[in-house]
């Protein structure tokens, strides 16, 4: 293997592991909010630098990548979405620490009818299947997994939208969960903001792929 | 335009202008030394006052492909040609074309610089007084415009008559192409200019290169990746005698269609 391919593949391996870092952390983020764990939204916290190191590490090892071995091509799309892959998973880190700070914050275990109401169960299990397609997209270079994130993005926009509308119903015949209502929809939202940032990761994979540049399209 | 543009063969005058578009135009080309066919098949279309990259390994056929364009390969032995070349309207392969008109309109730059043991004057007035012109005040004025033009006449201006050979290697290359340029040619042909030079050097020929692009139409073999991608409008990539891709140098750096082009620029091979 030659010398550029060695460095390429060590940053796709770290590159791989901040993925497999911050699909943890939202993994547990959902469920210290919604079956209050403050353990877990503990670990979080502190795993949230790790996170941040990581995010450091590959910042640094990319920028020495381009300017050692001035990589051209494949290699050079390769670095430029690798910047942006991290740089979106350090926010996706940072909404997960958020959630968790939340969790604490809220010091109460949400009321289960609320859970099912604003759908958090489909909203995770959404986002996690978005995640294991963006890992499936940038292990295997495979564009048809990236390219699923979109469709599945849209259900995540329908659930926060609908959570809006069954927290306007609710809290009024439910005035003493008002704080529990007004928390779950900054969780709601924190959650759908992972999943626009899911949707900008698999644009980097396809722009590193095929050289397609989606940003700011409509039709993907 | 010199008198290379009155040279024009019969073919010529019955096929479409290629003027319009394009400054040198190659069809069909291939070449054989002997029985080594060097050069396959290539055809290329080269835009007016633009600068194109010649790249790829060693014995591609790149320097080759460059020669023929002010017909240099016409002196190694058995040196066949098929296809046809033109430059703007006219068939450089033709009978009737003159060599020597050719060269003017043709300036080409070695690897190496090669200034003559003479002074700095009379290398760049080397060129004019062979061509017949004798007055003084007029080769004089040519002089300075072409070492302007290297963006060598600040550092030589007052030392006109001081030997080339103590030139530094890039004021010697500079030297050179402003030797090519005192005979107002429209095509600078260069055949790895800055592969023995300090990168401060080629920093300046570069500089050079980019400037002259106004004038001229380059073509330039390099074996420098970054310097094809950092001067050049369109990039060629040859792969034993033949032309892999061609394409605008963007184009080539950041997303080649062939895989072969890819993986040469990239370091993957070659």
């Amino acid at each position: 293997m030659i010398n550029i391919e060695e460095q390429r593949v060590a940053l796709s391996q770290i590159g791989e592991e901040m993925l497999s870092l911050c699909h943890n952390q939202v993994q547990l983020a959902y469920e210290a909010f919604t079956i209050f764990d403050t353990d877990l939204a503990e670990e979080i916290i502190r795993k949230e630098n790790r996170v941040n190191a990581l995010d450091l590490k590959i910042e640094r090892d990319t920028d020495r990548f381009i300017a050692l071995y001035n990589p051209v091509a494949s290699d050079l799309r390769f670095a430029l979405a690798l910047l942006k892959i991290n740089y979106n998973l350090e926010r996706i880190g940072d909404q997960s620490f958020d959630i968790a700070n939340h969790t604490v914050d809220l010091n109460q275990k949400l009321v289960p009818e609320l859970v099912d109401r604003m759908q958090f169960n489909l909203m995770y299990e959404t986002l996690d299947s978005m995640f294991k397609d963006v890992e499936t997209a940038y292990i295997n270079e495979n564009i048809k997994a990236a390219r699923k994130v979109f469709k599945k993005d849209k259900i995540i926009n329908e659930i926060n939208t609908n959570a809006f509308n069954i927290v306007a119903e609710d809290a009024v015949k439910h005035p003493e969960l008002i704080r529990q209502y007004l928390m779950a929809l900054v969780v709601m939202k924190k959650f759908e903001k992972i999943g626009d940032l899911l949707k900008n990761i698999s644009e980097s994979i396809i722009f590193y792929i095929d050289a397609e540049i989606l940003k700011h399209k409509k039709k993907k | 335009m010199s008198a290379i543009m009155t040279v024009k063969t019969d073919e010529t005058k019955t096929e479409t202008s290629t003027s319009e578009k394009y400054k040198l135009h190659a069809k069909n080309v291939s070449v054989f030394y002997g029985d080594f066919l060097a050069i396959n098949n290539i055809s290329m279309n080269i835009k007016p006052k633009s600068i194109t990259a010649f790249i790829g390994p060693s014995g591609c056929g790149k320097s080759t492909f460059l020669r023929l364009f002010n017909r240099m390969n016409d002196y190694v032995d058995d040196f066949k040609m098929e296809g046809k070349i033109k430059i703007d309207d006219a068939n450089i392969y033709g009978k009737k074309t003159q060599v020597e008109e050719l060269r003017k309109e043709v300036g080409m730059v070695f690897q190496k610089p090669n200034p003559f043991p003479k002074s700095i004057f009379e290398n760049v007035a080397y060129g004019l007084k062979i061509q017949g012109i004798k007055d003084k005040e007029l080769i004089a004025q040519r002089v300075e415009k072409a070492l302007v033009q290297a963006d060598l006449w600040n550092e030589v201006k007052d030392n006109l008559n001081k030997s080339a050979l103590a030139l530094s290697g890039g004021q010697q290359q500079r030297l050179c192409i402003a030797r090519t340029l005192a005979v107002e040619p429209s095509i600078l042909l260069m055949d790895e200019p800055t592969s023995a030079l300090d990168p401060i050097s080629t920093a300046k020929i570069e500089e050079l290169i980019y400037q002259l692009k106004q004038d001229y139409t380059i073509i330039i073999v390099t074996h420098n990746m970054q310097q094809a991608s950092r001067i050049s409008d369109y990039t060629a990539f040859f792969y034993m005698g033949e032309l892999i891709e061609f394409d605008k140098t963007k184009k080539i750096f950041t997303n080649p269609e062939k895989k072969q082009t890819e993986n040469y620029i990239t370091g993957r091979f070659g």
